[in-house]
């Protein structure tokens, strides 16, 4: 069971703001389907690896060669809020 | 004009390539098609033809998923948070596309960073499903299956990251292929879970599948999980099933199926057996783990591959009284769906400190057990068949409120994901939805050992020219 402070600690992490009905609704369907879940549980995996990656790859290299990069203005024009040649972004720091 | 929609993309190669109809007039006869869209199927539509090069696809038009990255068209990913967002640089499977002479059409409506299996998550309003408009045209991938099962494109392309282009194609009567992870480039398609993600097409019939995944499929620099598929893919000629082994899962008796899918299940088995070809069960004991695997991986990782929308680089902003975590925080909360919201505080959850081994590190032994169930069973088998989804298309609204129901839609499409393995869902038949009216399209599901597309697509060929169900695009299929 998904408490109401796991939900607001796990939004934290993950920089939503939910509203107070929201939170309540996360509560008891994330319950719900870790309820589901939770049946994976049961099951011996003792001595089983963790598959992360289905294709047998590693270390696929290139050679590190200088390559023009985006031009910085069309880059900036996608931008919320461009100044300067740069993305500004409101201060880290709260003024209160 | 009607004459030119009725060819399949195979037949329209070869008119355009033998200079019997010009690749303008054709263009023109789509754009015009998908100017009527009443679906909702079009997020963006092409207003002339992009004249692509020569090649196998000169002269087709091509309806693109909205996931994919195209140069100066707007790309959504069906979210608010990306509205108006022009990509510098186009994904490389359209860009293949492109090269093999194919143009884009349009772009299509899906469901919010493709999290869904109905299309309802869409930022931009639902698709209808062009058999009945009443009805869902399942997900991700809804838009594209739905402008190609309605007429309004000739073939299309979306991505399957756990059933988003088998689903929504049995739902909507088409041919919808996942090929092996690795088979084409990921590079410019909007991630969500990126050890998952698969593009593939979804088309009118198996052989026009062949001839998108044909140029599609390669290694590409841009993607170093990229391995393409070693030979290429040649059209499918198989007309018999001869000394193929087919394995039902012998867990399959217990789940819950429609009663008219089962049936169509089962008379598709018959028919495999009447073309020569062996059918036997296998037991795959962790396929019915891989929903409970699917929905920890696919959202742990989804949690990490969203956390870029923050309303700095591009897509759009909030900007309350406060510092740059309070615009993080209202950016996102504006700017994302419930069910989005949903898979990032699940995903978060699953990897945060204390529940990471509990939740993550389990799925991804489900995972390997899942592989290792697949492994054995071809060792005996050529192919693994299931339905492709337990129901026919359901209605609107009618699994928006229970987010478990909505997720039993993958049961049979997520394993093969998880595996990475290939996997086809070909139109089998009409059967009636659990509440009664019209009959609705059914999906046979056909997987088989990774890279092996070839032998997927000639085994659903054979198949498919067996069936010989006649599914119109334009309306509905039991009309």
């Amino acid at each position: 069971m998904i408490e109401r402070e796991q939900v607001l600690h796990v939004a934290k992490l993950a920089r939503l703001r939910l509203s107070d009905a929201e939170v309540e609704k996360m509560a008891g369907e994330l319950s719900g389907i870790l309820g589901h879940v939770d049946r994976i549980s049961e099951l011996d995996l003792d001595d089983v690896p963790p598959t992360s990656h289905v294709v047998d790859l590693e270390n696929v290299l290139r050679p590190d060669e200088p390559r023009p990069s985006w031009p910085r203005e069309a880059v900036l024009e996608q931008a919320p809020d461009p100044a300067d040649g740069a993305f500004r972004v409101p201060s880290p720091q709260s003024e209160a | 004009m009607g004459e030119l929609l009725g060819h399949s993309v195979a037949q329209a190669a070869q008119r355009i390539a033998a200079g019997e109809v010009s690749r303008g007039e054709y263009f023109d006869a789509w754009r015009e098609a998908a100017a009527g869209d009443e679906l909702n199927a079009y997020l963006w539509r092409a207003e002339q033809d992009p004249a692509g090069g020569d090649g196998p696809l000169a002269g087709i038009p091509v309806a693109v998923k909205d996931l994919f990255c195209t140069e100066g068209i707007a790309t959504t990913a069906g979210s608010r948070i990306l509205e108006g967002h022009r990509p510098l640089y186009t994904a490389t499977a359209v860009r293949r596309l492109a090269e093999a002479g194919a143009g884009v059409l349009g772009k299509t409506n899906m469901d919010e960073f493709a999290m869904g299996s109905s299309n309802e998550n869409s930022a931009y309003g639902p698709v209808r499903n062009p058999r009945d408009r009443g009805r869902v045209p399942g997900g991700s991938s809804g838009g594209s299956a739905a402008v190609v099962a309605g007429g309004l494109a000739p073939c299309a392309i979306g991505t399957d990251t756990g059933g988003s282009i088998r689903q929504p194609a049995a739902l909507c009567g088409i041919v919808g292929l996942k090929p092996t992870y690795g088979a084409i480039s990921r590079y410019g398609m909007i991630a969500f879970a990126s050890s998952l993600d698969q593009c593939g097409p979804l088309t009118r019939d198996v052989t026009d599948a062949a001839l998108l995944l044909a140029a599609m499929q390669g290694r590409d620099p841009c993607d170093s999980t990229s391995v393409g598929i070693e030979g290429g893919i040649e059209a499918p000629s198989r007309t018999d099933l001869g000394g193929l082994r087919f394995a039902v899962p012998a867990e399959l008796a217990g789940d819950a199926i429609e009663p008219g899918v089962r049936e169509t299940f089962e008379a598709t088995l018959r028919r495999i057996e009447e073309l020569g070809g062996e059918v036997d069960e296998v037991p795959l004991p962790h396929a019915e783990h891989g929903i409970s695997a699917y929905y920890v991986i696919a959202p742990a990782e989804a949690s990490s591959n969203l956390a870029r929308y923050d309303g700095v680089r591009y897509g759009m902003r909030v900007e309350p009284e406060g510092d740059v975590v309070e615009m993080y925080e209202a950016t996102r909360a504006a700017g994302f769906g419930d069910e989005v919201k949903r898979r990032i505080m699940l995903g978060t959850y699953a990897l945060s400190s204390g529940y990471y081994e509990a939740y993550y590190g389990r799925a991804q032994k489900v995972r390997t057990k899942i592989a290792a169930d697949f492994d054995a069973a071809f060792e005996r088998f050529d192919f693994v068949v299931t339905p492709t989804s337990p129901s026919v298309a359901f209605e609107l609204g009618e699994k928006a409120d229970d987010p478990l129901a909505m997720y039993m839609n993958d049961f049979f499409t997520v394993p093969m994901s998880l595996a990475g393995i290939p996997a086809i869902s070909i139109p089998a038949g009409l059967a009636e939805p659990e509440g009664g009216g019209p009959r609705l399209p059914v999906g046979f599901q056909i997987a088989s050992p990774a890279f092996a597309e070839q032998r997927l697509l000639n085994a659903a060929f054979a198949l498919e020219q067996a069936i010989g169900l006649d599914l119109p695009p334009g309306g509905a299929a039991d009309g």
